[in-house]
């Protein structure tokens, strides 16, 4: 058979260009496979199994060669066992996973933060040094990062093939993932959950890279403004700095340290004061008053985007006095010009 | 008489086809017109209903599953628009569950054969069985209504808050539509466990009863237990969607997560309403082409029970990556490998019935052998996705798609055809063409291989589903796919063709054509209206054949 030399081009660069295996680029990665590989023989040996049952008794007591079928009630040894291994089995891959899921969802004390908002159909992904990315992420490698996630519409699920990890952006909570990339080079970020006209579209690259070529990104892409000194920028115009100033007549408590603090509220419950909990006690504030406190601080949903929520967090994060907070205070007091940014506050 | 003069009788051949007539009077011609058919009370005449209006719908989401394929053949989203193709699986995902896999065994083989099985006249309720059938016709037309006025694209799964604020297409149609249908499906189910447990002939206990009955009230517990939840979910989006009561809705103190939870205490129970019907039929064909009683009957019969009862405590394990407590994800997941075991159970227990049975290979047993190689497939991956960490990889992509398919279409639809093929000469009186009928049975394994092998890979790889378009790399497998799709099609399409055409010119069947030994193959084909001329008194086991080598000899001695 003749086949054209362009059709043959085509054909071999075709199949020289398809997958069959996704790449091991984070340190999961091996784990999640060698998972994989077990159960991939679990199933392999299963199927063949059935398969020598089946084939076999048939060929053997076909008709043909056993006219004559011996009637048989059962064997409770027989049910037994076929009860007790595939258990057995089930059970070692149940511990397996959950070792797995523990590892991919509970991320090392040392991770660096990222922070990502999903949305009709972007990834935008906000680096605390005031790097603004969308559609693109990039990391170092060698390095545990943690992604802390939200969405500002609909459910969304961020799904890095290459590195074994996926979670769901939810609306209205912090979702997070970690990974540590191995190796650098670029891999696909897919949105995996079915989220309206675009949801194929909602993808995007991460790019690992060396901790050099990482940090020389960092410098040369960052707007000038980390994430936290848009936050400082918030808090002023939002006025949050008349209540929460941590001087002794503040109507608000003192944010000074407050992020990983233990609080106690009114309703008399301990909270752990984490990202979840300082966006939820913005949006909801009724629900989260400090003991001590009045319930007087109003509501600030739907004044606020995801964005500015994490612009805050991070910002109250990195307050360990209220020497800045008095500082912008008194600025804004004498009346000279505050360091407000028109159009931070996004709707 | 020797062991061995009586066995000569059980060999299964055809009966003599030419002696075999077709009865004068039977449940099809016993009235006409359309009215006697609109109006019936005849499980066995709903029961055909059933089987046009869902062999209907089955091609109607066949061609949305086409759509799909043809659209994925290429990586560009170049066949149609996006929202066009969102509609398209979304469709097909409600067509396929709603309107075939849920109704299909239960109301069409089940309605038939139940009270035939057990020896009763009808069901308990007729009038609520042909209101069954009648609100899965209004549902059926809703969903019609819904497509052709523009369509759906929510994704059968119906996710808050895309479905309740973010979606302008005919949400609330296609939400009554499956609501007003889950109902068919709640009464289809009370009617079969009244029957079951009221109307048994005298001497049929309960552990004399066709595994095929056990499976489908094992089904039908789920039915009834389950489906209210579903329909209390849809009415919460359609209210979210015209008053915005907020139950779903963060912003107003409201929880996305909710509709999560109670969308999968149905809809995970929902495959088990589709599969055990299908393992119903499966123990029956095995059993009558092997001449063996099924291995461990009790066992088979209370691994039902318990997949119907485990299957109620594992729906968290669809969220595993939704930020449910790592806690609660652990018990979830343990819950699922245990509902996994008596999956297993019934496997190993069909392959031993063949041991020492006396095999032969008709069409259903072709298919019965399809369904056991697929649903092995198909349930060992699902432990894949039950098992936590590898879930968090797998989940939400063409892995979880191709799993699915291996326990719905590899399992259920094999089941079902299967089972269309057993009992058409009784439901019919009639033979198909035995070639073509194995055939169809060994392209629709082919093709439905090559379609769903791929998507494995696919998965691993990190295609997501749902996608219009995909990285070019993945181009390969999906051709391979779409290729598989179109065998697949054909496979599905010639009993479509064969069957019609034996209405009229398949060979006459007689009452036992398999020397089956259910109830059902001891009356004539097609049965009367009142099925049985007197009470039937049952006095041997299911799956008897040395009973059934007796009453032909009995029946020898009487007619020489």
């Amino acid at each position: 058979m003749h086949i054209s030399p362009v059709m043959w081009q085509f054909i071999t660069k075709w199949l020289a260009n398809s997958a069959l295996f996704p790449r091991e680029a984070s340190t999961v990665a091996p784990w999640a496979d060698a998972l994989y590989f077990f159960l991939v023989g679990m199933t392999v040996v299963g199927l063949i199994l059935v398969g020598i049952l089946v084939i076999g008794f048939s060929v053997r007591y076909r008709r043909s060669v056993h006219p004559v079928a011996t009637q048989i009630e059962g064997s409770t040894l027989l049910e037994a066992t076929w009860t007790i291994i595939p258990l057995a089995i089930f059970l070692v891959t149940f511990v397996w996973g959950a070792l797995l899921y523990f590892r991919i969802y509970n991320p090392p004390a040392n991770s660096m933060n990222i922070y990502v908002v999903g949305k009709q159909w972007m990834w935008k992904a906000e680096h605390p040094g005031g790097q603004h990315e969308i559609n693109a992420l990039h990391v170092p490698i060698g390095r545990p990062v943690q992604l802390t996630m939200i969405s500002q519409d609909v459910f969304h699920s961020f799904s890095i093939p290459d590195f074994r990890v996926k979670r769901e952006v939810i609306p209205g909570r912090y979702s997070t993932v970690w990974f540590e990339a191995t190796e650098a080079g670029t891999y696909h970020i897919f949105c995996t959950q079915y989220c309206g006209t675009k949801h194929s579209g909602m993808i995007g690259e991460v790019t690992a890279m060396t901790p050099e070529d990482y940090d020389k990104w960092t410098q040369e892409s960052t707007s000038g403004t980390s994430l936290a000194q848009n936050g400082e920028r918030l808090f002023a115009s939002m006025e949050c700095t008349a209540c929460h100033n941590g001087t002794s007549t503040a109507r608000g408590p003192s944010l000074a340290g407050v992020y990983g603090s233990k609080l106690t509220l009114v309703s008399g419950q301990q909270v752990v004061v984490n990202d979840a909990y300082l966006r939820d006690a913005i949006l909801n504030p009724s629900q989260h008053v400090t003991a001590g406190f009045a319930p007087i601080m109003p509501t600030y949903q739907g004044q606020i985007s995801e964005d500015g929520l994490i612009d805050l967090v991070e910002y109250i994060k990195t307050l360990d006095t209220n020497y800045r907070v008095q500082q912008t205070l008194g600025t804004s007091q004498s009346d000279l010009a505050a360091p407000t940014t028109p159009g931070m506050v996004k709707p | 008489m020797s062991a061995a003069s009586i066995s000569s009788n059980t060999i299964l051949n055809l009966p003599d086809q030419r002696t075999a007539t077709m009865p004068k009077r039977h449940y099809i011609n016993n009235e006409d017109g359309l009215l006697s058919w609109l109006l019936t009370g005849d499980h066995k005449r709903i029961a055909l209903l059933y089987l046009i209006s869902i062999t209907f719908f089955f091609f109607i989401g066949g061609a949305f599953a086409g759509l799909i394929r043809l659209e994925l053949l290429t990586p560009q989203p170049d066949l149609v628009a996006s929202d066009t193709y969102n509609k398209f699986f979304t469709m097909h995902g409600i067509i396929m569950i709603f309107l075939f896999l849920v109704p299909s065994v239960p109301a069409t083989l089940g309605n038939f054969l139940i009270p035939i099985m057990i020896g009763a006249k009808d069901l308990a309720f007729p009038k609520i069985n042909l209101l069954s059938w009648y609100l899965y016709i209004i549902g059926g037309t809703l969903t019609l209504a819904a497509l052709v006025l523009g369509g759906v694209d929510t994704g059968w799964t119906f996710t808050t808050p895309l479905s309740t604020h973010y979606l302008n297409t005919h949400v609330v149609t296609a939400a009554t539509a499956i609501f007003i249908a889950g109902f068919a499906s709640i009464f289809t189910g009370l009617n079969f466990i009244v029957t079951i447990h009221r109307m048994r002939a005298p001497g049929m206990t309960w552990f004399r009863m066709p595994l095929f009955v056990w499976a489908n009230y094992a089904a039908s517990i789920l039915m009834v237990l389950g489906t209210p939840v579903l329909a209390i979910a849809i009415v919460l989006v359609a209210l979210e969607r015209l008053i915005g009561i907020g139950v779903f809705d963060p912003t107003k103190g409201g929880d996305p997560l909710l509709f999560q939870h109670l969308f999968w205490f149905y809809s995970h129970p929902a495959v088990y309403i589709m599969i055990l019907p299908g393992m119903g039929v499966i123990s029956e064909v095995i059993s009558t082409f092997s001449r063996k009683r099924v291995f461990g009957y009790t066992a088979v019969a209370f691994s039902s029970v318990a997949i119907a009862v485990f299957g109620f405590f594992v729906w968290a394990h669809h969220m595993f990556i939704m930020g449910v407590s790592n806690y609660s994800a652990l018990v979830f997941s343990l819950l699922t490998m245990l509902v996994a075991v008596p999956s297993a159970i019934k496997i190993f227990n069909w392959a031993f019935t063949l041991q020492k049975g006396s095999i032969t290979f008709e069409t259903p047993m072709i298919y019965a052998f399809g369904f056991m190689g697929l649903f092995t497939i198909g349930g060992l991956t699902g432990v894949f996705l039950g098992s936590l960490g590898m879930d968090i990889h797998l989940t939400e992509t063409y892995f979880i798609v191709a799993h699915f398919h291996y326990v719905m279409v590899g399992g259920m639809l094999m089941a079902f055809l299967a089972g269309i093929h057993f009992w058409w000469p009784k439901m019919t009186g009639r033979m198909y063409s035995e070639p073509l009928s194995k055939l169809s049975a060994v392209v629709s394994f082919i093709g439905f291989n090559l379609t769903f092998m791929p998507q494995f890979i696919l998965g691993y790889l990190g295609m997501p589903r749902r996608y219009h378009a995909y990285p070019p790399e993945f181009q390969v497998l999906n051709v391979l796919s779409t290729a598989g799709a179109t065998v697949l099609g054909v496979g599905f399409t010639l009993p479509l063709l064969y069957l019609a055409w034996s209405l009229k010119y398949g060979e006459i069947a007689g009452s036992n054509p398999w020397q089956a030994t259910g109830l059902e193959w001891q009356i004539q084909s097609p049965p009367l209206t009142e099925n049985f001329t007197e009470v039937p008194v049952i006095d041997y086991e299911a799956y008897d054949y040395e009973w059934l080598e007796r009453k032909h000899a009995n029946e020898v001695t009487t007619v020489g």
